[in-house]
């Protein structure tokens, strides 16, 4: 019983940074109906940028976000405002132009060798602030770690949530992405909207990168295998949905731990796969459904 | 000098003509009916004037000056709005948002708290939903939603694209009374409609498109006791 609880525990907390970085990619999505094959290689971006602010100051992994938060942004943002928007005007009839996956392909490839080019191919870990702590509540480990990674995806959920739901800029977001056209009417600079909508899930998936910092290996590829669990939680929590990315990043880590306990890891991952086309046959839109909640 | 002066404009889809050298203006303060059967080009011609598409050639002037180059977002900016055929809400936002995202632009933007009272006093029906998602409205109500959420933008000239499309009779009265009211109070009407009758006893002046040209214009009068209006359009 205990050993089943805290592997919901633990995949509770595994879920939570599954479902950040999900989130990133799923608004992405829900704007600008656009996949963003290179959403791990900004992850691991980020995981760079902390380790070697870890490495060459010994600050706490979270004062990375200090520059990862800025730098990632204006990365998505120009990364869609430079490359991507040509094509979208050049297709505006287009809902979604194949172009652009290759787009995003291209940066991932280049983002990925780039980093292979300056830093190597070997796995790197360093020893932060946080890295092994615990925090114990009853008998139930909670690796501190992880814990703040749990946090970080509640307050960045709810500031992005906030943010669409009260701001001037958020609701251009929300308007742009429920109708192109109708929100251009209002005035809304569609592709401002695009680059700020880009800008924000590339800035999370660097927040991602700093939460995985105190507890996983960095390395050039790390950010493919943050892709294919991205992709899976995105379509099984609902294109475009928050909520959907949040519950399927969570659903994702649980499989994880509580199979984990009798089978081997590459078992878990088809358990995971079996859940997500059982999920999708019964729900073709995803748990949470298209429509948008946000 | 009218408010908005379109010169000659031909519009294509590809390679497909569909508007020929159109010509029409509208002067400050008047109601302008812009009428035709399905297909005529009427939509396509406000696109052209809101930016959603580009002339492929003529000129389009507001305020004397030319707008057929701008963007939409610059052209929302000088006044000019445009509510689009099939009301095009933001489904998902509620009645509210769907307000307040149309008073976007930086001009209506600092006075939207204002503006909200005006519409809602324009259409009281919006205030009692103003919580529900606009998805849930009838139509009739997401046409008042959508000429709300133009008059939150502070047109200079609203352009209204077939308001009336698809209501019972009585909400498009309703609708057709919004309208005067809208012009009672200073603001430039350029209505595309074709429930002909109702249009055109409303406007000042009004122009039939037939084929992607002007094929008559006159004032709605005039127009109205047209006898090949009546046989083409009122069935009379
Ligand atoms: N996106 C498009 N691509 C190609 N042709 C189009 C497009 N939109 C409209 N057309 C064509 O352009 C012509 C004019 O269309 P438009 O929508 O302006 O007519 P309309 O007068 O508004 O008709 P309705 O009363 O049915 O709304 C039609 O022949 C139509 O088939
Ligand atoms: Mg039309």
């Amino acid at each position: 019983m205990d050993i089943i609880i805290q592997a919901l525990i633990n995949g509770l907390l595994t879920g939570s940074y599954y479902g950040l970085a999900a989130l990133g990619l799923t608004i992405i999505f829900g704007v600008i109906k656009v996949i963003n094959f290179a959403h791990g290689s900004l992850l691991m971006v980020g995981m760079f940028a902390a380790y070697w602010m870890v490495r060459l100051t010994g600050w706490h992994p979270y004062a990375a976000l200090i520059v990862v938060v800025p730098l990632l942004f204006l990365f998505g943002y120009a990364l869609q405002g430079i490359l991507i928007k040509p094509i979208l005007e050049g297709q505006r009839d287009v809902r979604e132009p194949t172009e652009v996956i290759i787009v995003t392909t291209g940066v991932w490839y280049i983002l990925d060798n780039l980093a292979l080019m300056i830093f190597g191919a070997e796995y790197r870990v360093v020893q932060t602030s946080i890295t092994g702590q615990i925090f114990m509540l009853g008998d139930y480990i909670f690796p501190k770690a992880q814990l703040y990674g749990l946090i970080t995806t509640a307050v960045t959920a709810g500031l992005v949530l906030w943010f669409l739901k009260y701001t001037k800029t958020g609701m251009s977001i929300r308007a742009a992405s429920l109708d192109r056209d109708a929100a251009s009417l209002m005035g809304i600079n569609q592709y401002r909207v695009y680059n700020i909508a880009f800008g924000i899930g590339a800035m999370i998936a660097g927040i991602v990168g700093c939460v995985l910092i105190p507890f996983y290996y960095v390395f050039p590829t790390v950010g493919v295998i943050f892709d294919v669990k991205c992709f899976i939680i995105v379509v099984l929590g609902g294109l475009g949905s928050i909520p959907g990315a949040l519950a399927g990043g969570v659903i994702v880590g649980l499989i994880e731990s509580t199979f984990s306990q009798y089978m081997t890891s590459t078992w878990t991952e088809l358990i995971v796969y079996v859940v997500f086309l059982a999920v999708l046959f019964i729900r073709p839109a995803g748990l949470f459904g298209e429509k948008r909640d946000w | 000098m009218p408010l908005l002066d379109i010169r000659k404009i031909n519009c294509f889809y590809g390679d497909v003509q569909v508007i020929y050298d159109v010509s029409m203006y509208v002067e400050q303060g008047e109601i302008i009916s812009l009428i035709g059967g399905n297909g005529a080009g009427k939509s396509t011609i406000l696109r052209c004037i809101s930016g959603l598409m580009r002339a492929g050639s003529g000129e389009i002037l507001f305020e004397n000056t030319p707008i057929q180059n701008s963007r939409p977002e610059k052209i929302v900016e000088r006044g000019i709005i445009h509510v689009p055929e099939g009301r095009r809400l933001f489904s998902l936002m509620t009645v509210k948002e769907n307000l307040m995202v149309g008073a976007n632009n930086s001009r209506a933007y600092p006075q939207r708290n204002e503006t909200i009272k005006d519409v809602y006093k324009l259409l009281p029906r919006l205030q009692e939903r103003e919580t529900q998602q606009a998805i849930t409205l009838s139509g009739g109500e997401q046409q008042m939603v959508a000429i709300g959420r133009g008059m939150m933008a502070r047109p200079k000239i609203l352009m209204l694209d077939e308001p009336s499309l698809g209501l019972a009779p009585v909400l498009i009265n309703e609708i057709f009374q919004t309208v005067r009211k809208i012009a009672e109070q200073g603001t430039t009407v350029l209505l595309v409609e074709q429930d002909v009758q109702n249009s055109l006893g409303l406007s000042d002046r009004g122009y039939v498109l037939e084929n992607g040209k002007i094929a008559q214009e006159g004032t709605g009068r005039e127009l109205l006791d047209n006898p090949s209006i009546r046989e083409a359009y009122l069935g009379i």
